[in-house]
C-alpha cells in the first residue's frame, strides 16, 4: 500500500499531472471520492442517531465477510456487501423496537454480534491456511489496488444509497431526533430504523472495500462528528460532512503518493487532526460566549 | 382562586351544550398486554376546552393520549376524535409526549425541531426556500409559531444547549405548527421550575382561547393550571371522573373514585391540597401518609 517515493518538483501542477498519469491513482481518486461522499452523508445520520457502535460493528463484520469470500473463492465485493447486509438485518433484529438508539441493552447485544463476527473472521483466516496474504488489505484497505470495474460497482451502489437516503432523509431526521412525536405524526419509525441500518451496511461495505475494515471510521464518523460540531443546521451539516470526507481523502491520497507512508494512515490522521482542531475551536468559542442556557435554567 | 376564573367559560356553562364535540369516549376500556388500565370510561370534551388529565402515576393518563392518537386500540367501547376514529385525525392533532429533555449532544437547531413538526413526515427533500413558494410559506409558519411561544431569541441555537423551559416552548411551537384542532400535552410542566410552569400554563391557555384549540394537558400537579382550566378528567383505580375542576377535585368525588376517604383542602392562596390520596401509583386504594398536592 505504500508507494515508491515519487520525486516532488517545484511546480505543484506538474506533480498533480504526474500523479494522475497512473491509472491506479485515478481509480483510487474516483473510488475515494465515491466512498467519501457516501460515508460523509450516511455518517452524519449515524452520528446524529448515536449508532456509531452499530456502524463499528458492521465494519467489523465486513472482515469475516471478506475473509469468507476469499476462502470460498468468491468475489471480495460479494463478501463485503453480503456480510454487511446480513449484519444490518441482525442488528435490526436485536435492537429493541421503539427503543432509543444507543441504549444500554442494545449496545450489549450489538457488542455480542461484533465479537462473534470477529471470531468468524479469525476462523476463516485460519481455515485459509495462514497464507491469506491479503489479511492486511482486508483490515487496512487497498486504496491503490482498485480496478476500474470496482469503481463502477461502487458508483452504482453509492448512487443507490444516496438516492434512498435523499428519499427518506426528512422523516429519518424526524425519527432520529424526536422518535415519539414522529411516530405520532405517522412516520414509520421502525421501518426507517431498519432501512437506515441497511443503508449504513451498504455504505460500510463500500467504504471497507477501499479503506479496510478497521479504517472505515476515518470517513464514516470523524467527518460527521466534526460537521456536527461546526453547524446545527441539518443541510449544512450534511454538506460539510461530505466536504470534509472528500477533502481528507483527496489530500490523503495526494500526500501518500509523494510520501513513503500508507494512504490509510494519512486519511485517518488528517480527519483526526481536523476533528481535534474543530473541537478545540468550538470549545474556545463556547467559553467566549456566556453560558446563557445554564443561566436560564436557574432563573 | 376565589371566584374561579374558569367559572365563566363555555365549558362550565351548562355541560358542554351548544359546543361542538372534540372527542368522545363511550364505555371505553383499554389494556396494555394483559394488564387492564382503565374501563367504563365515558368522556365528552367540547371544542376549545382546556382540560387537565389528572391522577396518580400509572393510572392511565398517558394511555388516554395513546388511545386518542390511535397508537393503542380500545379493548371495549368506542372513541371519536374530531369526528373520526382515533388515528384518522392524526394530522389535526398536535402532540407533545412526556419526555426527558434533549441532551446537550443534540446538535440540531430549535427551529428545525419546530419545522419537523410541520412536514417532517414527508418523503423526499425540500427544495431551497429561494426556489419554492411552499417552502417559503412553511418557513413563515415556523417563524410565526416561534414568535407565538416567545422563543425568537434562542430558536437558532442547538436544542440540546437550551434550558428545560426553552425546550418546552419550542416543543409547544412544534405541536402547534400544523394548526391542530386538538393539542395533547403529556406533562409539559414536569421539568420546569415554578415560574416557568406558570408562564407555560398561561401560554397554553392563551393559545387555547385565541385559536380555539382543544387542549388536553396531562399534569402531575393541578395547581399551576387550576386558574385556566375548563374541565378536569381524573383517573384513579382503573376508572375516571370528569367535570369542572372544583366539582372533581373535591372530597366526596375523589373518595368515591379511590374508594377510600380523601379530603381536599384549600389553602388561603387558592391552591388545592388533596389529603390521603393513595400514593404512589397504587391501583388498590392503599392508604398512605398525608398531604399530597395532586
Amino acid at each position: 500500500m505504500t508507494l515508491p517515493l515519487a520525486g516532488l518538483s517545484p511546480n505543484p501542477v506538474v506533480d498533480l499531472e504526474q500523479m494522475v498519469e497512473f491509472p491506479f491513482m485515478v481509480n483510487a481518486l474516483w473510488a475515494g471520492t465515491i466512498v467519501a461522499a457516501t460515508a460523509g452523508a450516511i455518517g452524519w445520520f449515524m452520528v446524529l442517531r448515536r449508532q456509531t457502535f452499530a456502524g463499528h460493528t458492521l465494519s467489523v463484520i465486513a472482515f469475516p465477510g471478506a475473509a469468507g469470500a476469499t476462502l470460498a473463492g468468491l468475489p471480495l465485493a460479494l463478501g463485503y456487501f453480503g456480510a454487511c447486509g446480513l449484519g444490518a438485518l441482525v442488528l435490526a433484529a436485536v435492537s429493541r423496537p421503539g427503543g432509543k438508539p444507543g441504549g444500554a441493552g442494545e449496545s450489549a447485544a450489538i457488542g455480542t454480534v461484533q465479537a462473534f463476527g470477529l471470531g468468524l473472521g479469525y476462523l476463516f483466516v485460519v481455515l485459509y491456511g495462514g497464507q491469506l496474504s491479503s489479511l492486511e488489505a482486508l483490515l487496512f484497505g487497498t486504496f491503490l489496488g482498485i480496478t476500474t470495474g470496482q469503481v463502477q460497482t461502487l458508483l452504482w451502489i453509492a448512487l443507490a444509497v444516496l438516492l434512498a437516503l435523499a428519499a427518506i432523509g426528512r422523516p429519518l431526521l424526524f425519527a432520529s431526533v424526536d422518535g415519539a412525536v414522529a411516530r405520532a405524526a405517522g412516520v414509520p419509525t421502525r421501518l426507517l430504523e431498519f432501512a437506515f441500518l441497511l443503508l449504513l451496511g451498504l455504505a460500510v461495505a463500500a467504504t471497507a472495500e477501499i479503506t479496510g475494515a478497521l479504517l472505515v471510521f476515518s470517513l464514516l464518523v470523524t467527518p460527521a462528528a466534526s460537521a456536527q460540531r461546526l453547524t446545527a443546521r441539518p443541510g449544512w451539516g450534511l454538506a460539510l460532512s461530505v466536504a470534509i470526507a472528500l477533502l481528507v481523502t483527496w489530500v490523503g491520497l495526494t500526500i501518500a503518493f509523494f510520501s513513503p507512508y500508507p494512504v490509510g494512515f494519512w486519511v485517518t490522521s488528517l480527519s483526526f487532526g481536523l476533528y481535534v482542531l474543530v473541537r478545540l475551536g468550538a470549545d474556545t468559542l463556547g467559553r467566549a460566549t456566556p453560558r446563557t442556557a445554564l443561566a436560564a435554567e436557574t432563573t | 382562586m376565589d371566584g374561579a376564573p374558569a367559572e365563566g367559560n363555555r365549558a362550565s356553562a351548562p355541560k358542554g351544550r351548544g359546543t361542538l364535540t372534540a372527542l368522545r369516549l363511550t364505555g371505553a376500556a383499554v389494556r396494555r398486554g394483559a394488564r387492564p388500565i382503565w374501563s367504563g370510561v365515558d368522556l365528552r370534551i367540547g371544542q376549545g376546552e382546556f382540560v387537565a388529565v389528572l391522577g396518580p402515576n400509572g393510572a392511565g393518563k398517558s394511555t388516554l393520549l395513546d388511545v386518542l392518537l390511535g397508537l393503542l386500540p380500545l379493548s371495549e367501547g368506542s372513541a371519536t376524535v374530531l369526528g373520526e376514529r382515533p388515528g384518522a385525525a392524526r394530522g389535526r392533532i398536535g402532540y407533545l409526549p412526556q419526555r426527558r429533555n434533549f441532551d446537550a449532544a443534540t446538535r440540531i437547531r430549535g427551529r428545525e425541531i419546530v419545522r419537523l413538526g410541520l412536514d417532517g413526515n414527508r418523503w423526499g427533500l425540500p427544495l431551497p426556500a429561494r426556489l419554492s413558494p411552499s417552502n417559503r410559506r412553511a418557513e413563515g409558519r415556523v417563524e410565526e409559531m416561534i414568535e407565538l411561544v416567545g422563543a425568537g431569541a434562542y430558536a437558532q441555537r442547538p436544542i440540546g444547549s437550551l434550558s428545560g423551559g426553552e425546550q418546552q416552548r419550542l416543543l409547544i411551537a412544534q405541536a402547534l405548527v400544523r394548526r391542530p384542532r386538538l393539542l395533547l400535552l403529556d406533562e409539559p410542566l414536569d421539568s420546569l421550575d415554578l415560574s416557568n410552569q406558570g408562564a407555560v400554563s398561561a401560554l397554553v391557555q392563551r393559545i387555547c382561547k385565541r385559536e380555539g384549540v382543544t387542549v388536553l394537558l396531562v399534569a402531575h400537579d393541578v395547581n399551576p393550571i387550576l386558574p385556566y382550566l375548563d374541565r378536569v378528567v381524573y383517573f384513579a383505580d382503573g376508572r375516571c371522573v370528569e367535570g369542572p375542576p372544583r366539582e372533581v377535585i373535591d372530597g366526596p368525588t375523589l373518595s368515591g373514585l379511590y374508594r377510600a376517604p380523601i379530603e381536599v383542602l384549600e389553602a388561603s392562596d387558592g391552591r388545592l391540597v388533596v389529603v390521603g390520596s393513595p400514593e404512589p401509583a397504587s391501583h388498590h386504594g392503599h392508604h398512605h401518609g398525608p398531604a399530597n398536592a395532586r
